[in-house]
């Protein structure tokens, strides 16, 4: 398991490397100044040069790419070229944000996913798991910067249960478990839940249908073993796929939630994207991009070996 | 026993309760949707352009100069700020004597004075002064162009130094906000020992210094959450008794989506908006709030290419295009909230100067210009427009521009648009028609604030500006425009450079190097229980003079 570990770790590097190119070179290859967040279309020649010498964008491609991989190795991803402020601070702040409402997304698209899934497959092909597919199809179908649209139109602006937008009433940063702060995750969470709930409620479905009728568990039927042991051994059988399922749609959340954090103004990773590209921070751009890449690289490695610990007969090579 | 000391815990809660509750209900809290994704820079020379001085410049900095933004029926003029008085040397017209306000101080406590003056220009226009910060360079050097150095005459007077005559000077230093020098050495004081390079030590120096600024404006900054709020209280020692606040607590929140503000205004999350959607414009309405809006000076035209080949050379085809677009109709489509433009400031403004062109409604006179110029609808001008898709200040573009397609269907014209993304088509706007990002286009659609002479007119018509130097994209301009520049701006009495302003405007919309279009009209929705609100004909609004009713 050790071993495992250690050459999946190893594994990482030429994905890093790979990551940080790709990520560079995307940035850069995107029309538009990179000093245009602070240098309005008015500015004088010499005054543009003079900042783009300041800022080091003067320099040839592969020495910026060089000098920023350097600086990211020792931490430090640069400064924002529009805030001023370094971009380590302002993406591991919008990524503590991120993963919250991520988490909360996953627990909930998860739970109730599995519970649809398990419903459906159980009750295969009866009135239940057409009911429970179409749940499981509406979720996976529905766009969900819409659904996140309908839900503030109804709940925030017609009824005034909950808040529109933002991260609680003092911001993020003083936020705190109680009800006051959770009324602002309830709407962003449920909206980003249905995909994975869709997503997962299918996979489940099909596994638990599949696994019914598996020989195994006619055996164990035979053998005289209760619904209930015959559901916990299926539970065993499809948690590593279901799991997987979940770690990428995990991945998907903590990239993925550009519209929606947009929608309610949620201060994470992905309003951080969509302010960086609109005001073309190249800094700010690179530095989500790569820390968003390698959380999903990291994620990967958590699922995998998670995995293989569920289920030893997963050995990876 | 027992009952006595229940009786007096109650009486004591009560008591407390009674005291704190009308203290906490009495706390006038006004919290602001801005159409800005991140709260602008607190550090004195704000970005996200003039939204960016709206609300972290004016209300935590003074300038030199301001705008009046006291009435809502006249146009903004400039008035003094800590500057109270100031005039060009008469042997050497490229240095002005500014003489200060007294009493004024910083919010830190600290004076302000020549010495400060002369800091805050080094801030930006010298690179070895210790405190010389690249990223506020490009938001204010460009906005006062010939500005150059700054020498302190004595403690209240400085002498500010151009690179040319320039009479524009006192009106680009509304652009210049003063920062506290003695704050910031503070902050670089306390930067970790360990941090040797000055440049480096500079830098985070600065970003402390936006953390938690320091001017000397009617609001002072007491929280900062970066992309989520900013939280201002008055400046109870502001210098102005009219401009000191009696809101207790002003919040910023920036929600750059449109639906996103609108549901925040109606949930009750905010008192006052910018930007809403004109079609949420009923719905807000019908819920109480009042939308305010004003002609501002924001141009939405389609700057004309000059160039070799361009259609647009034939003048009557330019007044053509003028006099077919539908305004009013335009105008109906956006709910009401555009302004009809008869040029590119309005009768009445002091740059306005009567031109002989008239620009209106006349379909029947624009189809006779054009068949004049020689085209009919069987054989129409074919003309190329570039323009985005969205983009600040780009007000709708996408219906606008297929609004003044159809319209000018009617007058022979058959309109192209090139819908590119905003931030190519603003990089774009400085390459020039000529460039090959043009697209073929002979017509860009960029709006632009025309606040001072430079934005609104010289910028377009100087041959000194054409690309890549400035905005001049069409190529516009010849040795009269450039006469009528350099006696703006060597003309130093206010009001005679207002008529020489007035007489660069009126031969601009004589000539027609733009279709105006529309001008926006910067609407904003409030609570009721937002009061002595003053909508001015400016990019601008007074926070400090407004009121929360109970």
């Amino acid at each position: 398991m050790l071993e495992y570990l250690v050459r999946r770790l190893v594994y990482t590097i030429p994905i890093f490397l790979g990551v940080s190119v790709v990520c560079f070179a995307l940035v850069h290859i995107s029309p538009g100044d990179p000093l245009i967040s602070i240098l309005p279309a008015d500015a004088s020649v010499e005054l543009q040069q003079m900042l783009l010498t300041l800022y080091g964008f003067d320099r040839s491609y592969p020495e910026q790419f060089v000098r920023w991989l350097w600086r990211a190795l020792q931490g430090d991803l640069g400064t924002s070229i529009a805030t001023g402020r370094p971009v380590a601070t302002e993406v591991m702040r919008a990524v503590y944000n991120t993963l919250m409402l991520a988490a909360v997304a996953t627990i909930l698209g998860f739970f109730l996913g599995c519970l649809f899934g398990f419903v459906a497959g159980y009750f295969s092909n009866s009135w239940v798991d057409r009911l429970a597919s179409a749940i499981a199809v509406l979720g996976v179908s529905v766009p969900h910067y819409w659904l996140g649209m309908v839900l503030v139109i109804i709940f925030s602006a017609q009824l005034g249960w909950l808040p529109a937008t933002g991260a609680g009433p003092g911001g993020s940063g003083a936020w705190r478990w109680d009800w006051v702060h959770m009324q602002f995750l309830i709407l962003p969470a449920i909206t980003m839940s249905v995909i994975p709930m869709g997503i997962v409620a299918r996979t489940v479905r099909a596994l638990v249908a599949d696994l019914l009728a598996q020989d195994f568990i006619i055996g164990l039927r035979a053998k005289g073993l209760g619904e209930l042991g015959i559901f916990w051994h299926v539970v065993k059988n499809a948690a590593p796929t279901a799991l997987a399922v979940m770690g990428l749609q995990l991945g998907y959340l903590l990239g993925g939630s550009i519209l929606i954090e947009t929608v309610f103004s949620w201060p994470g990773t992905g309003l951080l994207l969509n302010s960086a590209i609109f005001q073309r921070d190249l800094p700010l751009l690179q530095g989500t991009i790569l820390v968003l890449a390698l959380f999903f690289v990291f994620l990967n490695l958590v699922v995998d070996v998670l995995q293989t610990a569920l289920d030893p007969r997963i050995k990876r090579a | 026993m027992a009952q006595t000391f229940t009786r007096t815990l109650a009486f004591a809660l009560v008591a407390a309760t009674a005291l704190v509750t009308p203290a906490l209900a009495q706390e006038k809290v006004l919290r602001i949707g801005m159409t800005a994704a991140d709260i602008p820079r607190t550090l004195g020379q704000p970005d996200q352009g003039f939204e960016g001085n709206r609300f972290t410049g004016i209300p935590i900095y003074d300038s030199l100069t301001q705008w009046d933004l006291s009435k809502a029926d006249e146009a903004s003029v400039l008035i003094p700020g800590v500057a109270t008085e100031w005039s060009v040397d008469e042997s050497d017209q490229t240095k002005w004597v500014f003489t200060l306000r007294e009493g004024v101080t910083f919010h830190d406590g600290s004076p302000f004075d020549a010495a400060a003056v002369v800091w805050n220009v080094d801030k930006v226009l010298n690179q070895e002064a210790a405190h010389f910060d690249a990223s506020q360079v490009g938001v204010t050097a460009s906005r006062m162009p010939t500005l150059r150095s700054a020498r302190v005459i004595d403690d209240m007077t400085v002498e500010l130094t151009t690179s040319e005559p320039d009479s524009f000077l006192p009106i680009n230093l509304t652009n210049l906000f003063m920062a506290s020098p003695a704050h910031w050495q503070a902050k670089f004081d306390a930067v970790d020992a360990s941090v040797t390079d000055p440049k480096l030590r500079a830098e985070q120096a600065w970003t402390a210094f936006a953390a938690d600024p320091s001017g000397s404006g009617p609001f002072r900054v007491t929280a900062f959450a970066p992309r989520e709020r900013l939280e201002l209280v008055p400046n109870t020692e502001y210098w102005d008794p009219a401009r000191t606040p009696t809101i207790d607590r002003v919040v910023m929140i920036p929600l750059p989506e449109a639906n996103a503000r609108t549901a925040a205004l109606l949930s009750g999350q905010v008192d006052w908006i910018e930007a809403p959607s004109p079609d949420a414009i009923p719905q807000i309405e019908s819920r109480g709030f009042t939308v305010y809006s004003n002609a501002q000076p924001h141009v939405w035209p389609w700057q004309l290419s000059f160039a070799e080949d361009s259609p647009w050379l034939d003048k009557r085809v330019r007044h053509a295009a003028n006099l077919c677009i539908n305004r009013s109709e335009l105008k109906e489509l956006l709910g009401g909230y555009m302004a009809e433009p008869v040029g590119t400031v309005a009768p009445g403004h002091p740059w306005w100067g009567n031109p002989s062109f008239e620009i209106k409604y006349d379909p029947d006179a624009a189809r006779a210009l054009m068949s004049e110029a020689g085209f009919s609808a069987e054989t129409p001008l074919k003309v190329k427009v570039q323009t985005s898709a969205s983009g600040s200040g780009q007000m709708q573009p996408i219906p606008m521009n297929e609004y003044a397609q159809q319209s000018l269907r009617d007058c022979f014209f058959d309109v192209e648009l090139d819908v590119i993304e905003w931030n190519t088509l603003f990089t774009n706007w400085r390459r020039g028609a000529k460039d090959p990002t043009a697209n073929g286009a002979n017509a860009i659609n960029v709006s632009f604030a025309a606040m001072d002479p430079f934005f609104a007119m010289v910028r377009f018509t100087s041959t000194a500006a054409f690309p890549p130097v400035s905005n001049n994209w069409g190529y516009f301009g010849n040795d009269e425009f450039d006469a009528l520049i350099a006696t703006a701006r060597t003309t130093f009495e206010a009001d005679k450079r207002d008529e020489a302003l007035a007489a660069l405007h009126a031969r601009i919309v004589e000539e027609a190097p733009f279709v105006w279009i529309a001008h926006d009209v910067g609407p904003r929705a409030m609570s009721p229980k937002v009061g002595n609100v003053v909508q001015p004909r400016s990019w601008f609004i007074d926070i400090a003079t407004m009121t929360i009713e109970d």
